[in-house]
């Protein structure tokens, strides 16, 4: 029992990194129709120009207080992978937007390998995994139950209280904003959204900024949750926000959400109960993921495309 | 005087096909004017350039004497040029009320939820409705509303296009009575209408276009007259 409970908690842990950085995908999916593989590669970076932060801009007599830097960090690191975000969608996307679809899925590989290559090749010692500092509060919370003890870090809860915020606020600001509006429009109907006045430019735009600086926040959290920070993390988180994204359906903000936590539940359940154990983990993830598309190909939460207006 | 909406030999291609080859024509401020022509003549192509979604080829659009050839649809519709689409076009997984929103995107005055109470006074089912899908309702309704979202931009100038396409007569009838209605409010209507019987009727100034070409024009009821647009769009011989 206790071990169950231990799972599902380090499951919700995982699942709340992973929903962050897949409402960059899905909302990127849902405006352009593009799955950016590179926004792995921006979590990646946004862990990096964190630490960078903290290594090269934070006075040593700050760093204890940690309600001074790690905002400071969250900052740092959002605000590196938006400008990223920005120069990507500027520079590699949108010269592409009229090509064939798989032009700029191409490209998105292109711009992935070369961020991963350039971190690893110019950021200091990251050739290997970066130590990331502990500058959160560093509490191990241990509870009596039934048959044994059950922790949750103080890093733990944080990632799941963020990711949960995040969604909620992104929610809202997509359903009831003027931008969120314009945003759903243009995903809708592009032509018929410049009829209503929309810049579709500006709102691409907004929509690569949010999904960069939610992930630039989740390397944050990576970052001190698991102590270190690695060019190697991008492709693999972004592989799991991806399938995350396809899970809840592709374009939902509800689905990359349940979607990401549905992915580190069935980890790392499936890595203490299924055979194999943590070796297969991975497996189980994707026998979800084929399950999902086999009987709702359009995902979770995902809406068919034959609405008619 | 000038007229609001000028468009002088105007030609647009997708790609290597020219869909408008020659087309002129204008509308003075608070009148009807009215595209008639088969399909594929090139009137939907000649709304969807004076409204920006498309470039012309050759050819200049001056609304109110400035040039907006080149402009973004955006910038465009701030001039005051509104365009409600062929098909209607609505947003069907949002509600009436994010419909009628989106209509007013550009506007930034206090007066939008009153123009709203006007839609919804104009077409009551609308405001019975407000918190439903646009997707649901049935091709009458989702036509009052494509109309009352292009109305809530508050445009100068109106561009409709096929407003009757798919519609009872009883409610093409109720459309052409709110065209009337807008324009008696002192708004331009530009409209195109493969019902050119009843597009004709309406409107002060008719023009024909065939082929990308603008062929024949005059007052609505001249063009009514005229054998041959009675022979070719009323089917008399």
């Amino acid at each position: 029992m206790a071990t169950l409970l231990q799972q599902l908690i380090n499951g919700l842990v995982l699942g709340g990194l992973i929903a962050l950085i897949a409402l960059g995908y899905t909302m990127v999916y849902g405006i352009i129709q593009l799955i950016n593989f590179a926004h792995g590669e921006v979590f990646m970076v946004g862990g990096f120009a964190s630490l960078a932060t903290y290594s090269y801009f934070i006075p040593e007599s700050w760093r204890s207080d940690w309600w001074v830097a790690l905002p400071l960090m969250a900052l740092g690191g959002a605000l590196v992978a938006v400008i990223l975000a920005v120069i990507m969608e500027r520079f590699a996307y949108r010269p592409l937007r009229n090509a064939p679809r798989l032009a700029p899925l191409i490209t998105a590989l292109g711009v992935s390998v070369v961020l991963k290559e350039a971190v690893r090749l110019f950021y200091p010692g990251a050739t290997a995994p970066v130590p990331f500092p502990r500058v959160f509060v560093d509490e191990q919370y241990t509870f009596e139950i039934f048959d044994g003890t059950i922790t949750i870090g103080s890093t733990a809860i944080l990632m799941i209280a963020v990711s949960v915020i995040g969604a909620v606020v992104l929610q809202t600001y997509i359903t009831k904003s003027r931008m969120g509006r314009a945003m759903r429009a243009t995903a809708q109907d592009p032509d018929t959204a410049r009829l209503m006045g929309v810049n579709p430019n500006r709102t691409i735009v907004l929509t690569f900024v949010i999904g960069a600086a939610l992930a630039g926040i989740a390397g944050v959290l990576y970052g001190i949750q698991i102590t270190n920070v690695d060019t190697e993390v991008g492709f693999l988180y972004g592989i799991f926000a991806f399938t995350a994204a396809v899970l809840g359906g592709v374009g939902s903000i509800k689905g990359a959400v349940i979607g990401g936590f549905a992915i580190g539940l069935i980890k790392s359940l499936a890595g203490q109960y299924f055979p194999g154990g943590t070796q297969y983990d991975l497996v189980w993830i994707f026998v979800l993921l084929i399950v999902v598309l086999v009987f709702r190909p359009q995902g979770l939460f995902g809406e068919p495309e034959r609405v008619r207006a | 005087m000038t007229a609001l909406l000028e468009v002088e030999n105007l030609s647009v291609a997708y790609g290597a096909i020219e869909a408008v080859r020659d087309v002129s024509f204008s509308v003075e401020e608070g009148q009807i004017v009215s595209l008639i022509g088969s399909n594929g003549a090139g009137k939907t192509t000649t709304l969807r350039t004076v409204s920006g979604l498309l470039r012309p080829k050759a050819g200049d659009i001056r609304f109110d004497g400035k040039s907006i050839a080149n402009a973004d649809a955006h910038e465009i519709l701030e001039r005051g040029v509104a365009h409600c689409p062929e098909g209607r076009r609505l947003f069907g997984r949002m509600t009436v009320e994010e419909n009628l929103h989106l209509g007013a995107y550009v506007r930034k005055d206090a007066g939008v939820a009153k123009d709203m109470a006007r839609v919804y006074e104009l077409f009551p089912v609308l405001g019975q409705r407000r918190q439903q899908k646009a997707g649901l309702f049935s091709g009458g309704e989702q036509q009052m509303l494509a109309i009352g979202r292009a109305m809530m931009a508050k445009p100068r100038l109106l561009m409709l296009d096929e407003p009757s396409m798919g519609l009872s007569p009883i409610m093409t009838q109720r459309i052409f009575d709110t065209i009337k209605e807008l324009q008696s409010q002192g708004t331009t209507i530009l409209l195109v209408e493969q019902n050119a019987l009843a597009a004709l009727a309406q409107s002060d100034r008719g023009y024909v276009v065939d082929l990308g070409r603008t062929t024949l024009e005059g007052p609505g009821h001249d063009l009514l007259a005229d054998p041959r647009v009675r022979a070719a769009y009323l089917g008399e011989d």
